[in-house]
């Protein structure tokens, strides 16, 4: 084989590697991520064995912990539907009632229970001023 | 003062503004002292920023809580040293801090190529003045961190309890000098494309900024995850999360770039892809900054709630579409000189390696921004979790290792089995060795694990016999005893050996990595005093609790008021091990609704975590103790009816009594988890090498030296 020709080949066998493994990843990536929903999305569309990524706001007075479980409510932002989790694992420090939190979550039975060290809190007042209309600038 | 901020922020986009016109009709018009009046005007924005620096960090030292990122993320309880580090836990203020060290780094890379490549120099003056021009407008225009409000508050919300930790100090500043050290490569990069002077020169006036860069940032990645190992209470020092998958991107291709400018050097081959990995660590960089900034990602770490979205697309669409153009235009001039030889080369591994970091680097890149391609595609929000990036970053790091160990000892051009006889049998030996061991003493059940253990061992054989022939080598010549052989040969050649040093560093990292995630035993539940659980081989026992009030400091002084914790016993086999003490602080809040007792105590309660970490195994504890029983809620409810602002923190010392007379149950986290020790060790060792490399070599000083004095000597000849 000539030196073009075996550059060639290379090339596209590298190339056609390449394309392949993308599309594996690109697969995967599809099939395995879990949609983010919230509270009245995932009482509409959960279907048992799948999980999903639960988006909303832990509703006041619904955390108390049984033992190594911990309980709460999530609701949508603007209240309404709310889902009942059961989670294990670590719970962030800045978790509170009231604060939106994201969790990944699956349908066993009629129950929502938290996958392991998933439960992620977004603090709102962290890292950021207050609004705008609160202060004056001079 | 407040003022003089704000007027250094308008003088510094009028200084960007006149520095992007002069050089750039400097070098169109050929007209040096335009674009040398471009280049200083780089050093005048690094002064005025300076100005703009201290007077923002004098207002937090000072408590001036007429400024608004004062008084938002700093306070008097808060102690000195983290009222420092608060200046850039604001968005206003770690957009000084960008800005700054941008100025600061793009002055230095600017005054050491004053001599050369004028054209070049003039154009990456440009775009380096352009970043510093938009970061100073986003200031001006949308986060001004010198806004201030009259009359000044009394009393600020206080730096995040979270981020009151020591490396807070250094984690940012080395972040941000990286991803800042990443934009000068790149402005020199285009600047060579535009000036269509493609030649070796600018690789090799960028390097050492390039691998300052990576240095930088590799620094600023480590010391992130060692804060979330210690500081945050969940015991991992990497979740995948977006913010630090966007410092890690720009990383893997500056690692790549690094490697691949040494066959462009060598070879002049790659040309294209060089310049396209600089141009790509740069785009990444500010896609970084970008990310954290936007909050279109869920991220833990984002500056959350903040309209700094559309600027920033508008720049990085931007960099992409001006970098395509120029490749795309530039091409001929990017002609390869060589071929490659042969698959079992240097050359090949190198670029093998190159393709590895780029596949990691795609593969997190798609991860990180897939709830974003996904809700393009499909309409539907979705992310995926840390088993799939796992799935493809776990086989690639192994090979990634297994090629740092190839790489420095295979040939350039074409190995031959004679070369591979001479470099490989020890190394290979090594790796069948370590199997052997792992196999006997039945670890079966992690394929990957072991694998990376034996990729390792077969890196510090082939490492280990370059240092081992090196030193005999030197040893035999010049007859220096063995120590000095080897500190003798690390300084006659710097950068190679300082790489090889960074190769162990990385192995003895992965290998941390892999042991600590596979044989970790990690345990949660509640326990009352004198219960104790088992972890992994060791036994937990709850001593006894803990309270200490500190209305200023407590014992980790950072500024809790009431810490909650418990004396642990370790054991193993019945041995004492270690007795650990984790608490929980628990901060005052600004919320008057919660009452003078429940605003001492109201704000957001953090970790603090407790280990006993050794080189062989680390044992992690974490507490978070039950403050809201019935009777402690009952004190705070009393305390709030009765007790005016001044004496509320009585409550709290009645509040710590009651918890210490009848503990109630208490949530335990332990984790015992091997070799963690392993990746700090693995970072400070790459860091050595990183720093070994990059210290100007004193034969090159000399020759630089003398080089000018033999000019001077040849103009005096001249001139008599």
């Amino acid at each position: 084989m000539n030196p073009a020709r075996k550059r060639t080949v290379r090339l596209v066998v590298a190339l056609s590697t390449a394309v392949v493994l993308a599309s594996a990843l690109i697969y995967t990536s599809f099939s395995a991520a879990s949609p983010a929903l919230t509270p009245s999305q995932l009482v509409r569309q959960a279907q048992p064995g799948r999980s999903y990524q639960l988006t909303g706001t832990v509703v006041q007075g619904s955390v108390h912990r049984e033992g190594a479980v911990l309980h709460f409510g999530v609701e949508d932002r603007v209240g309404g539907t709310a889902i009942p989790v059961d989670y294990t694992g670590t719970v962030p420090d800045p978790f509170r009632e009231g604060r939106e939190v994201i969790v990944t979550v699956a349908k066993q039975g009629g129950q929502f229970v938290g996958e392991r060290d998933s439960l992620i809190t977004k603090c709102p007042s962290k890292y950021t001023t207050a609004p705008p209309s609160e202060k004056q600038n001079d | 003062m407040a003022g003089l901020g704000s007027v250094c922020l308008v003088l510094a986009l009028v200084v960007c503004a006149y520095g992007i016109g002069a050089s750039l009709y400097g070098v169109r018009t050929s007209r040096v002292e335009f674009s040398e009046s471009g280049r200083r005007s780089v050093y005048a924005l690094a002064m005025i920023l300076t100005v703009a620096f201290v007077v923002l960090e004098v207002a937090f030292l000072r408590n001036d809580f007429a400024f608004n990122t004062v008084a938002d993320t700093s306070s008097r309880t808060t102690p000195a040293f983290y009222r420092a580090a608060a200046v850039w836990s604001s968005q206003e203020g770690s957009l000084l801090l960008w800005a700054w060290l941008l100025s600061l780094w793009a002055s230095l890379a600017l005054f050491l190529t004053r001599r050369r490549m004028r054209d070049v120099a003039a154009y990456a003056t440009a775009i380096l003045l352009g970043f510093g021009g938009f970061f100073v407008s986003l200031m001006v225009f949308y986060a001004n961190p010198f806004n201030t409000t009259s009359p000044a508050p009394p009393e600020g919300a206080g730096l995040d309890p979270l981020l009151r930790f020591p490396t807070m100090m250094i984690h940012p500043p080395m972040l941000y000098s990286g991803y800042t050290l990443c934009t000068i490569p790149l402005a020199f990069g285009m600047g060579a494309l535009l000036a269509r002077r493609v030649d070796a020169e600018w690789i090799k006036s960028i390097r050492r900024f390039a691998f300052a860069a990576w240095l930088f940032l590799g620094a600023g990645i480590l010391l992130g995850a060692r804060w979330s190992y210690s500081e945050l209470g969940w015991g991992g020092y990497w979740g995948w999360d977006a913010v630090e998958n966007a410092s890690l991107m720009p990383w893997l291709t500056g690692t790549a770039f690094l490697h691949s400018l040494m066959i462009q050097e060598k070879r002049g081959m790659l040309k294209v892809w060089n310049v396209s990995l600089v141009l790509a660590t740069g785009t990444l960089a500010i896609m970084g900054t970008f990310l954290v900034r936007s909050g279109i990602l869920n991220s833990i770490h984002a500056f959350g709630g903040q309209t700094l979205g559309i600027p920033f697309v508008i720049l990085i669409a931007v960099l992409i579409a001006g970098s395509i153009y120029l490749v795309v235009s530039r091409r001929e001039m990017l002609r390869s000189e060589h071929r490659l030889d042969s698959l079992l080369s240097r050359e090949s591994i190198f670029l093998a390696n190159n393709l590895v970091l780029v596949g990691l680097c795609f593969v997190i890149f798609w991860g990180t921004y897939f709830p974003l391609i996904s809700k393009a595609l499909t309409g539907q929000e979705a992310s995926v979790g840390p088993p799939w990036f796992d799935r493809y970053t776990v086989p690639l790091a192994l090979i990634l290792v297994l090629l740092s160990g190839i790489g420095p000892v295979i040939a350039w051009r074409r190995a031959t089995l004679a070369n591979a006889r001479r470099n490989f049998v020890v190394p290979v030996l090594l790796a069948l060795l370590t199997l052997v061991v792992l196999l006997g003493a039945g670890v079966q059940q992690k394929p990957w694990a072991i694998a990376m253990f034996c990729c390792g061992a077969f890196v510090f054989g082939s490492i280990g016999q370059e240092f081992f022939r090196g030193a005999r080598a030197r040893r035999a010549m010049a007859g220096e005893a063995a120590p000095l052989a080897l500190v003798a040969l690390v300084r006659r050649n710097r950068r190679r050996y300082g790489g090889y040093i960074v190769h162990i560093g990385i192995a003895v990292l992965f290998i941390g990595v892999a042991a600590s995630s596979s044989f970790q035993h990690a345990t949660e539940l509640g326990l009352s005093p004198g219960q104790s659980a088992r972890v992994g081989s060791y036994s937990v026992s709850y001593v006894r609790p803990t309270a200490t009030i500190t209305p200023k400091y407590d014992a980790a002084h950072t500024g809790s008021t009431l810490s909650l914790g418990a004396v642990l016993d370790v054991t193993k086999h019945g041995h004492h091990v270690a007795t650990l003490n984790p608490s929980e602080g628990y901060y005052a809040s600004q919320e008057p609704s919660q009452g003078t007792v429940g605003s001492l105590i109201g704000g957001q309660p953090v970790s603090h975590v407790s280990m006993d970490a050794g080189v062989t195994r680390d044992v992690w504890t974490a507490i978070e103790p039950d403050i809201e029983t019935p009777a402690l809620k009952r004190i705070v409810t009393i305390g709030n009816r009765t007790l005016p602002p001044e004496d509320a923190i009585v409550a709290i010392g009645y509040l710590a009594r009651a918890y210490l007379q009848h503990p109630p149950v208490a949530q335990f986290h332990f984790i015992d988890s091997p070799l963690v020790m392993w990746i700090w060790l693995g970072g400070l060792i790459v860091f050595t090498g990183g720093l070994v490399a990059i210290w100007p070599a004193p034969s090159a000083v000399r020759r630089r030296v003398t080089m000018r004095s033999r000019a001077r000597a040849a103009h005096g000849l001249a001139r008599a």
